[in-house]
């Protein structure tokens, strides 16, 4: 998980503030993240995150706070940074009749000996596409192609923006795997998401934004269980009287209606009723534990509304 | 200069998958060379073209219009499209020095007028047998500073927010400098206003440039210093008036 190495932190962020006319985009926000760590920003549309990041890849220049990224100001020492990072970014575009293998020939130019461009076009799923102009790409294939151009560099640190937007189930997964694959190997991975299966799935650690602030900082796992500890455990149970559930310990309520029965509670809770149905010999077929995600924590956090920001 | 190399080549492969670009930029200075030395020839005539051949005068303007179709409309409206579609933004972000980018897309625009100059020139010598120039260092030096002018002025025109605008400026630029400048109608036959306005362009200076090394005329040094003011007010207000977003 964190850290690693020993060599302290590889960003470092101190009351980033910036402003877009006079709403803050970003508003007071500190935190750090170490080598070889997947570190996720969470937020809704609108929240920060990319605005943080791009502060981070010294794309914007923040108006108050200290930002040091493998060392670097990223404000001032922009260039230096940018050999050591990789960045996709979420909305930006190749020329069209550029061809897959020319554009990842081309941004490995930019820092020879380092990465093997070859080796991205076959990990990323882009064979096939070699010889193919940007502007014919799918949606899902000019992601990978932005993600295969973000590690080209071999980076020390990499920024993945809205990573698998477009992205279908089974690629997302294969993606997921190749970002492990990259963390193990020592890079420190900011992954920018709304995607909460994406940031249950990977993050080591996650910021949740807010209006410009950080209101969580945390492991998924951790932040989960800070914020419910309540498990729902369903089964059928059509003619039978199960009442007695009701003194499983852990148990907190009980509901049985049209035949299905609904036991909340929290602990081994879904352990201990499964025991207590197999004593009294009742067997469903359809037992099914309901934990709550970190898509029940997040809206839990920044609440539902279609209002964004 | 790897990084350099690498961007020049690909931007080269681009330009010469615009069809259109490459004929806009290549045919039209052709078209210009065909009409007026159809219409002209390349006897001299006292009264016009500073005593000269139509096609002795006109052959080193129709070298600057190469310049000026590549520095004016190819060049600012390929930034601009790079900044409309995201392509800019994407490249900020590489470890590619900014420099990289510019050297690129100038040196593409050096090789493209190159190779369409020497176009013009062949093709004139062939057809209507000009002169030679006579300082052949003089006209090379007068072409490149004829570069880096429209260079200049085709990154000052990038700064302008929409593709539109950009080929918008572009084109009326560059017709009225071809028209007023001496690449079009002689400018003896000018009016009052037109030499006015003539006056105020660039190209009218840097035409006189490449024309006189070829004609064998002194190199100005007036001409030389408004060029070169042009060039440093172009570059100046580029510098500030770029955005990458």
């Amino acid at each position: 998980m964190a850290g690693g190495g020993g060599t302290g932190p590889v960003i470092c962020v101190t009351g980033l503030t910036k402003r877009y006319g006079a709403t803050p985009a970003v508003d007071g926000v500190s935190f750090e993240i170490g080598r070889a760590e997947i570190f996720g920003l969470l937020g809704r549309n609108g929240a920060g995150k990319t605005t943080t990041v791009e502060c981070l890849q010294g794309l914007r220049h923040a108006d108050s706070g200290e930002i040091r990224v493998l060392g670097l100001d990223p404000g001032t020492q922009s260039a230096a940074l940018r050999r050591r990072i990789g960045c996709q970014l979420q909305e930006s575009a190749l020329p069209a009749r550029i061809k897959v293998w020319e554009a990842l020939e081309w941004f490995a130019s930019f820092c020879p000996g380092r990465g093997d461009w070859n080796a991205l076009i076959g990990e990323w799923g882009l064979a096939g596409k070699r010889n193919a102009h940007f502007g014919d790409l799918s949606g899902g294939q000019r992601q990978r192609l932005f993600v295969a151009l973000a590690l080209v560099n071999d980076p020390e640190v990499v920024f993945l923006d809205e990573m698998t937007t477009g992205l279908d189930p089974a690629a997302r997964h294969v993606a997921w795997d190749l970002i492990e694959a990259i963390r193990d190997r020592g890079t420190t991975v900011v992954l920018v998401t709304h995607a909460m299966d994406e940031a249950e799935r990977l993050c080591d650690r996650l910021a949740v934004m807010d209006a410009g602030k950080i209101v969580e900082l945390d492991t998924p796992h951790d932040l989960i269980a800070r914020h419910t500890s309540e498990i729902t455990v369903r089964f059928s149970a059509a003619h039978q009287d199960v009442s007695w559930l009701r003194e499983v310990p852990g148990v907190a309520a009980m509901a049985h209606h049209d035949g299905q029965v609904e036991v909340t509670g929290c602990g081994p809770v879904a352990v201990d009723v499964a025991a207590a149905l197999a004593a009294h010999g009742v067997r469903p077929a359809d037992l099914w534990v309901d934990r709550p995600s970190l898509e029940d924590v997040f809206l839990r956090i920044v609440g539902r509304s279609l209002d964004e920001g | 200069m790897h990084a350099l190399a690498r961007s020049t080549s690909i931007e080269m492969k681009l330009f010469l998958r615009e069809p259109l670009t490459v004929a806009f930029t290549m045919a039209l200075p052709l078209l210009f060379l065909f009409v007026m030395g159809g219409i002209f020839g390349n006897t001299p005539n006292p009264h016009y073209y500073r005593g000269v051949g139509a096609l002795d005068f006109y052959v080193p303007g129709y070298c600057a219009l190469v310049w000026a179709a590549v520095g004016l409309l190819a060049l600012p409206v390929h930034l601009v499209r790079y900044r409309e579609d995201g392509v800019l933004r994407r490249l900020r972000a590489s470890a590619a020095p900014p420099w990289t980018l510019f050297g690129a897309q100038v040196a593409v625009a050096f090789l493209i007028s190159l190779a369409g100059s020497l176009m013009v020139i062949g093709l004139a010598s062939v057809v209507y047998d000009i002169h030679f120039p006579h300082s052949v260092a003089g006209f090379a030096g007068a072409w490149l500073l004829c570069g880096v002018l429209f260079c200049a002025l085709g990154l000052l025109l990038s700064a302008i927010p929409s593709s539109r605008g950009a080929l918008g400026a572009g084109l009326g630029l560059f017709f009225v400098m071809m028209m007023l400048s001496g690449a079009g109608p002689p400018p003896e036959v000018l009016t009052g206003a037109m030499h006015w306005v003539r006056n105020l362009l660039p190209l009218t200076y840097m035409l006189r440039l490449l024309q006189d090394p070829w004609l064998g005329l002194a190199w100005s040094m007036a001409d030389t210093a408004v060029v070169a003011a042009f060039i440093a007010a172009a570059a100046v207000a580029a510098r500030f008036a770029f955005r990458w977003e």
